[in-house]
């Protein structure tokens, strides 16, 4: 069924056109601006203008490529060139770029960072070579940061809503067939086949009223992949809900984002308006499909992962779980029959419909199929989001595509799937990162946050992080999670302040079975992961604490003590002045010296130091 | 509790003045049908434009939901995006997701604590700022972040604490 018929023709002719035009392409996310892309794009429209450019070249604002490490990036082309992606672009680099690149047709080569062809290019290495990229297989991420998701064209262009205009030749029930198919597995983390779960609220008689959520409430601290997809190609969700709307029969959609993500709400809602004005939405479609989509802020609750806590949410109530069963598909929301996927899973389910459950099944692992995507954080040299294969190798992605630890500092864990995950060490490096795997080794793949840790992180205090974090987040409805993040965060910081005995471990150990068994819901029987696989694998450094009163890490505020060592100390005061508590004293060209009574141990003097004359033990 | 331990407050001593006038409040609420789905939206356009929810927006909002006060305050409290009190004229958001943390982030809250004197949560008596703590900007690639008035700081060192902190009046 061809809707788009015309603007799509349109809509190609205008890409290619803008495809070869000079233009300067800011990478403008969240990531991007926080970075300082606005100085960024103000300075190339400054210096356009000076050089009398403006007009000739166009500023675009994109989203994220994936390269975070390198903010803010701009991609600037000369037409009938290749476009050259340049890194860590400062307002004080613009006017070279500008002068080089754009006036004297030579790239910057020591600011260049990859080419955007297939070919080298004067010395510059393509896009597809660099190596964060290589090893990526990029199909949700596919339009991030090469479109400007603001152009309904622009995505029209590169395939947008074709899935959706297959989707609607077939019979619904062909389209779940196709989705089963593919091997698709929900992102958000439970990893259950979605179109089985489509299949449930197809069939449920419950009510002719369905509803389909988009769940977007990315809460889980480390991860950004949804923010990425959202802010980079808004409407390949719009496109996978519809598919979903049309495949269980649901007329209404709820998209649950998080309101600290100002930008993706701000596109999603542009998004929204692009394709009912090209008559998508609420509006009969010739099959006689109707379809729309609405919006709903989250006010910031963890707990709204948990999709019957979501549901409370839209409903205008205090966002607790429920016990299932009834399941969602037979009684969700407004106690209709109600389907949730995640924002990763509705934008693969438009590749899919696309380009057919072959080209997704014939990714990934045995039963792991297809792509995930990964955020990378921590100390990691290459922090960024990424795509790839389920089944490659956790070493490919730290140390080939991540770059290995930042500062060549030594790899000592990192933690997959958040609060609800647990941490890989160096020994799991071999293992395969797909559903299985991930699950035998004590972890989960989660929603895809990865933040690796190195030798500086005390994997105890860790565990203490992660448990305060779900000890905020828990909604108190059930006593096994409410008392049980309690009790441990309470023991947890015992330990890291060197007051531990050898029985909390057994009482540690004790309360993250009680919880994994006897929670309400996966907030809950999730908890206990991070205490569960860092006491299974770093438990020496739990010993350290409690027996020998020693953080090995150097972490713990209350087991470090810092020291001015004499010998190295300049005296250049940098310290003094960092020093929130006033602890350091000594004055200009004299040796430093740090008052322990008043030192907080915040580590301040040892980051600010040159000389490495801050002595930790 | 806290809601009424302000709202004594604001009979008892007078000290409270609600920023919005009546007709602004009403332009609010009457955006939405009077449906309880809607009593979310309308408590963050509330925040949105007031700053906090005030115990007189409690008592409109429920009022138009034809719900009780509690009802209304109960869910509001639960979602941590709802402060009560009246924030100062800046905000300092320190992200506290997981990425920031390994990367120090918690140095960064506590050196903010000693400078400004309050605790994470809370305002500087002169008004001037509000510290707060959030789970996770996504913007976890370029940690440790924190949000100074909507503006987010990217690889955020103690020493740019100072600068901030200098350039806020």
């Amino acid at each position: 069924m061809k809707i788009l018929e015309s603007l799509r023709e349109s809509a190609k002719k205008n890409w290619a056109e803008f495809q070869n035009r000079a233009r300067v392409m800011v990478g403008a996310a969240t990531c991007g601006r926080a970075a300082g892309a606005g100085d960024v794009i103000e300075e190339f429209k400054k210096s356009l203008k000076e050089n009398g450019l403006d007009g000739k070249v166009e500023v675009v604002e994109t989203a994220c490529i994936g390269l975070c490490y390198a903010e803010p990036l701009v991609e600037i082309k000369r037409e009938g060139e290749p476009s050259v992606l340049y890194s860590n672009v400062k307002p004080k680099d613009v006017a070279k770029l500008v002068s080089e690149h754009l006036i004297g047709c030579n790239p910057v080569a020591e600011k260049a960072e990859a080419v955007m062809a297939d070919e080298e290019y004067r010395g510059i290495k393509p896009f597809k070579k660099h190596p964060m990229v290589e090893l990526q297989k990029r199909i949700v991420l596919r339009n991030c940061g090469v479109i400007d998701p603001e152009n309904f064209e622009h995505c029209l262009a590169r395939g947008g809503y074709e899935g959706f205009e297959r989707a609607l030749s077939m019979p619904p029930e062909k389209v779940i067939e196709e989705v089963t198919a593919s091997g698709l597995r929900g992102r958000g983390g439970a990893g259950f086949p979605t179109g089985v779960k489509w299949g449930f609220a197809r069939a449920s008689k419950t009510s002719p009223t369905k509803y389909i959520i988009c769940n977007a409430d990315e809460g889980d601290p480390g991860a950004f992949m949804d923010r990425s997809v959202l802010e980079g190609d808004p409407h390949s969700v719009l496109e996978g809900l519809m598919i979903a709307g049309y495949a269980i029969g649901a007329e209404c959609a709820y998209i649950y984002v998080r309101s600290e993500y100002p930008l993706a709400i701000q596109r999603l809602k542009k998004a929204i308006r692009q394709a009912e004005e090209a008559g998508l939405l609420k509006r009969e479609l010739p099959n006689g499909f109707k379809f729309e989509i609405r919006i709903k802020k989250g006010s910031g609750a963890f707990v709204c992962g948990e999709e019957t806590s979501l549901m409370a949410s839209i409903e205008g109530v205090r966002a607790m779980p429920r016990p299932k069963p009834p399941f969602p598909a037979a009684k969700g929301l407004f106690k209709k029959p109600t389907n949730i996927n995640n924002v990763e899973t509705l934008a693969a389910v438009s590749s899919i419909m696309r380009e057919g459950a072959q080209m997704y099944s014939s990714l990934g692992s045995e039963k792991s199929k297809g792509t995930k995507t990964f955020s990378l954080a921590g100390k990691i040299k290459r922090t960024g989001l990424i795509e790839v294969e389920l089944g490659l190798k956790l070493d490919d992605i730290i140390n080939k595509i991540g770059g290995g630890c930042a500062d060549g500092k030594k790899f000592k864990a990192v933690q997959t799937g958040g609060p609800s995950g647990g941490c890989l060490t160096p020994e799991h490096l071999s293992i395969p990162v797909d559903y299985e795997s991930l699950a035998a080794a004590g972890s989960i793949i989660g929603s895809g946050g990865l933040v690796v840790m190195n030798e500086d992180s005390c994997m105890v205090e860790v565990a203490k992080f992660f448990v305060n974090f779900t000890e905020n987040e828990s909604c108190g409805k059930c006593i096994p999670c409410r008392m049980g993040t309690q009790h441990a965060h309470a023991i947890l910081e015992k330990i890291t302040s060197g007051r531990g005995e050898m029985e909390d471990i057994e009482r540690l150990k004790k309360i993250a079975f009680t919880m994994k068994q006897s929670s309400l819901c996966g907030l809950g029987q999730t908890a206990p992961n991070p205490i569960v696989t860092t006491l299974r694998y770093f438990e020496d450094e739990y010993l350290a604490h409690i027996r020998e009163k020693r953080c090995p890490a150097l972490v713990c505020p209350q087991l470090v003590h810092f020291s001015v060592d004499a010998e190295k100390c300049t005296g250049c005061t940098a310290c003094e002045r960092v020093c929130p508590t006033g602890a350091i004293s000594g004055g200009v060209k004299k040796p430093h010296s740090i008052d322990s009574e008043k030192c907080i141990s915040c580590g301040a003097c040892y980051q600010s130091c040159r000389f490495g004359a801050i002595a930790r033990k | 509790m806290e809601y009424f331990i302000i709202r004594n407050l604001t009979y008892k001593a007078k000290a409270f003045v609600t920023i919005m006038t009546e007709g602004r409040f009403k332009t609010i609420l009457e955006a939405y049908p009077p449906k309880r789905e809607n009593l979310v939206s309308v408590l963050q356009d509330i925040q949105e434009e007031e700053g906090f929810i005030s115990p007189e927006a409690v008592s409109e909002t429920a009022e138009y939901f034809s719900i009780s006060e509690a009802d209304a305050y109960s869910v509001a409290s639960f979602y941590a995006q709802f402060k009560f009190k009246k924030p100062g004229r800046h905000t300092i958001k320190v992200c506290k997701g997981t990425a920031c943390h390994v990367r120090g982030s918690g140095s960064l809250l506590a050196a903010l604590e000693e400078r400004l004197g309050i605790k994470e949560g809370e305002t500087t008596p002169d008004g001037l700022v509000s510290l707060e703590r959030v789970a996770c900007l996504g913007a976890c690639a370029l940690a440790p972040a924190m949000v100074v008035d909507d503006k987010v700081h990217a690889r955020v060192t103690l020493a740019e604490i100072e600068k901030i902190l200098k350039s806020l009046k």
